[in-house]
């Protein structure tokens, strides 16, 4: 946690920061995604019921295998890096969105089919 | 802050078994299925677990190849004729036609045990009914071209969670997060039956030594061998898994087995990347969409004679893979220089039939490896493929047809990769046995091999072949000598001061790739390359430390690198000619493909030294076989 007129003697931040961004809330600390990530990018918290740790997130495959894991509805989600977020134009209106904008439209809430 | 799990360093673990199997990926996975059904003892080790690992943890939407399905319009000994202008990579001259033809015959009765398992293969919600790509009767859908049901679509997004079910079910002992370094032969001696292997588990470090009467390799295939940056989009940037090290080649190797077409490699994407089918496109999983450019105009598509297909029924009439179907214009390249088309594209979903859209974007991007997530992520964010057009990456206007526009192949000719599909690796018979007794391979593991559902195909196979083979072999007796000496191997970084960590290890060795086993090769170039590696090995590779078993474990990959490079320079070596077939030029060698060289050029190690073989481009169908796909099959399948 970085404080006002507080500086830290700590490396360069990660690339990508965070691919995994856990609610601390909602995770139950089943870790179940530390189970199955398969580069291990989360290591278990050492205390039981804290969220994982995240701790190679330059490690990261965007598999998304964590967040189908995942029992609790938004505990845990996923997030491209920067460099990796694309955009989309509504057809009618020519609109144009993207992954991680400012104003985000509403969530478009439809499963994918047949699941 | 200490780690998080109890630390084992060379506390040793010995385990016993009928069929020990090497990477529990999809062929691993159909392999110890194949083989527990056969009443036998089976282990599984994964440096992951098996749930999700692999290439295909993160599912699987096509099922292609699979001709015995009921819908199918072509045998596989139809398709076993030679195919003039065929685009697979199961075709041509270097294929391996058993591995082709297995995979023919056995990858539909793979999918149909996915579906006693649990998996959907149909549309049995009828979420497509009076779509042209649903076959009434069975409910099947058809991808690409809708008349040959050549390829399936499937809902894959979990298989592996239905294999590793199966599994669990059969009493499969599972030995995950558990790395294979070794193999171990009978009495310790490089050529010698494969009576088992060794293991470090990544998460504790604690050693394992496992006997097993037969085993089989399903590691896949090696990744980033010239490539290596995980700044830019960390391990994203292969679709495929990025723990790939290339472990049984290396393995098999050192072991004794023989190893052909490493020499073939591909142009790579470098370090960057798009999310795998995370943007707009027409080719594969989004075929056969509809492309707009920054002003809706729409690109045209053509059929295999470029006729125009000016409606979307004329275009699937001509639907299917490769350039004699109907696909996006091939001058579109020119007509961008030229202005007539302006970048951004877009995939315009909301002007494809409902069924199509359905399809392209719920069924396909959803069910896809690693598109779970798109899909969940961009319909989050706003994506509603109803009324949005997902942009494509903007691109140099070459790489706007051919290749997927999130693999970008904007890189240097020195960035190579291994084939994807039908790539180098070991070497298997009819058996699907390496020329090492007690050994067998399946899946991208194979000189020849890979895609899902072909390696579920060769894995059910090999799984009742080895199955078959333990059932008479003999106790495996371990040579402790040959543990001891791979042990130290394997721990020596542990406790060591050293300056390098195993990141800067990997990505040097992946500049002497590039710099020395690039596009353009010669002796002299791949000898100094041979050097270095050997040099990297004395020196930077002994001063790598590690500060917990997960460093291990990746430093331990790094050097299985190391042995899979060697190995790539010793086979381009052995192929003294160029070759448009294996994207092999060599500059000291220019003629390509000449006929004297028609052949496969075979490496192995023979008391450490290095001895090259070859074999005719059709040696499955020579003797000690028969000329006949389906006479070998029923001799040697184990049905």
């Amino acid at each position: 946690m970085v404080t006002e007129n507080q500086a830290y003697l700590v490396p360069n931040p990660m690339t990508p920061c965070l691919p995994v961004v856990i609610d601390p809330e909602l995770c139950t600390g089943c870790n179940s995604c530390v189970e199955v990530c398969r580069t291990d990018v989360l290591m278990p918290n050492f205390e039981k019921g804290k969220p994982p740790i995240v701790l190679y997130p330059d490690e990261c495959w965007f598999g998304g295998c964590c967040v189908e894991s995942c029992p609790v509805p938004g505990a845990l989600r996923m997030e491209h890096p920067l460099n990796q977020r694309v955009g989309w134009k509504r057809k009618e209106t020519g609109e144009y969105f993207r992954i991680g904008m400012k104003n985000p439209p509403p969530p478009n809430t439809r499963p994918p089919v047949g699941s | 802050m200490k780690w998080p799990y109890p630390v084992k360093y060379r506390v040793e673990t010995d385990v016993k078994t009928d069929v020990l199997i090497i990477g529990g990926g999809i062929a691993g996975c159909h392999a110890a299925i194949s083989a527990a059904k056969k009443g036998v003892k089976v282990a599984v080790v994964d440096k992951a677990s098996v749930q999700r690992s692999g290439s295909g943890g993160a599912g699987v939407d096509h099922w292609g190849g699979a001709l015995t399905n009921p819908c199918s319009q072509i045998t596989p000994e139809q398709a076993m004729q030679p195919q003039p202008g065929a685009h697979s990579p199961f075709h041509g001259k270097y294929a391996m036609g058993h591995l082709h033809y297995v995979a023919s015959k056995e990858s539909w009765d793979a999918l149909l045990d996915l579906e006693q398992m649990g998996m959907k293969i149909r549309d049995t919600d009828d979420d497509f009914t009076g779509a042209p790509f649903r076959d009434e009767k069975t409910k099947l859908l058809s991808a690409y071209d809708y008349k040959s049901w050549e390829v399936l679509r499937v809902w894959g997004a979990d298989v592996k969670l239905f294999l590793y079910n199966e599994l669990k079910r059969l009493g499969v002992e599972l030995y995950e997060h558990i790395m294979a370094t070794s193999l171990l032969n009978e009495g310790g001696k490089q050529g010698g039956r494969i009576i088992g292997a060794t293991g470090v588990n990544v998460r504790t470090g604690e050693f394992y030594v496992f006997r097993a009467k037969a085993t089989i390799l399903a590691t896949a295939q090696p990744l980033r061998i010239w490539v290596f940056n995980t700044e830019l989009v960390g391990s994203n940037a292969e679709h495929d898994d990025p723990n790939l090290a290339g472990d049984g080649d290396a393995m098999g190797w050192l072991a004794g087995a023989e190893l052909t077409k490493m020499e073939h490699s591909t142009e790579s994407a470098g370090p960057f990347r798009y999310p795998s089918y995370g943007t707009g496109n027409c080719g594969n999983t989004w075929y056969p969409c509809t492309m707009v450019d920054a002003n809706g105009k729409e690109i045209p598509w053509v059929d295999g004679q470029g006729n125009i297909l000016k409606t979307y029924e004329e275009r699937i009439k001509h639907g299917g893979q490769g350039p004699q179907a109907a696909h996006i214009i091939d001058d579109l390249p020119e007509r961008i220089l030229k202005g007539e088309y302006k970048q951004p594209f877009f995939a315009d979903l909301p002007s494809m039939p409902e069924y199509e859209r359905k399809a392209i974007f719920g069924l396909m991007v959803g069910n896809e490896g690693k598109t779970r997530i798109i899909y969940n992520m961009y319909t989050q964010a706003g994506f509603d493929p109803d009324k949005d057009m997902l942009q494509q990456n903007v691109l140099p206007p070459h790489l706007t047809i051919g290749v997927p526009p999130w693999d970008m192949k904007t890189s240097s000719p020195q960035w190579r990769a291994t084939a994807f599909m039908a790539g180098g690796g070991l070497l298997v018979d009819w058996d699907m046995r390496t020329t090492l007794e007690g050994l067998y391979a399946a899946g991208a593991q194979t000189a020849g091999g890979g895609g899902h559902p072909p390696s579920s195909a060769t894995g059910r196979y090999a799984g009742r072949k080895a199955a078959a083979y333990s059932k008479e072999a003999e106790e495996p007796v371990v040579d402790r000598k040959q543990v001891d000496d791979e042990k130290a191997r394997v721990y020596a970084p542990v406790g060591r001061k050293g300056d390098i960590g195993w990141k800067e290890l990997h990505a040097g060795i992946c500049r002497i790739m590039q710099d020395y086993c690039g596009k353009y090769k010669n002796k002299e170039v791949l000898e100094t390359g041979l050097w270095w590696l050997n040099s990297i090995r004395e020196s930077e590779s002994a001063r790598v430390y590690v500060r917990n078993p997960h460093e291990l474990w990746r430093f331990l990959e790094t050097m299985t690198r190391l042995t899979v490079c060697e190995i790539i320079m010793q086979a381009s070596l052995a192929r003294k000619a160029s070759s448009a077939f294996l994207d092999f030029w060599r500059v000291d060698y220019t003629d390509i493909d000449p006929p004297e060289w028609d052949k496969f050029v075979t490496i192995k190690l023979e008391d450490n030294k290095v001895k090259t073989g070859e074999l005719p481009l059709d040696f499955w169908l020579r003797p000690p076989y028969t000329p006949d796909y389906e006479e070998n099959y029923r001799q040697h399948s184990g049905l």
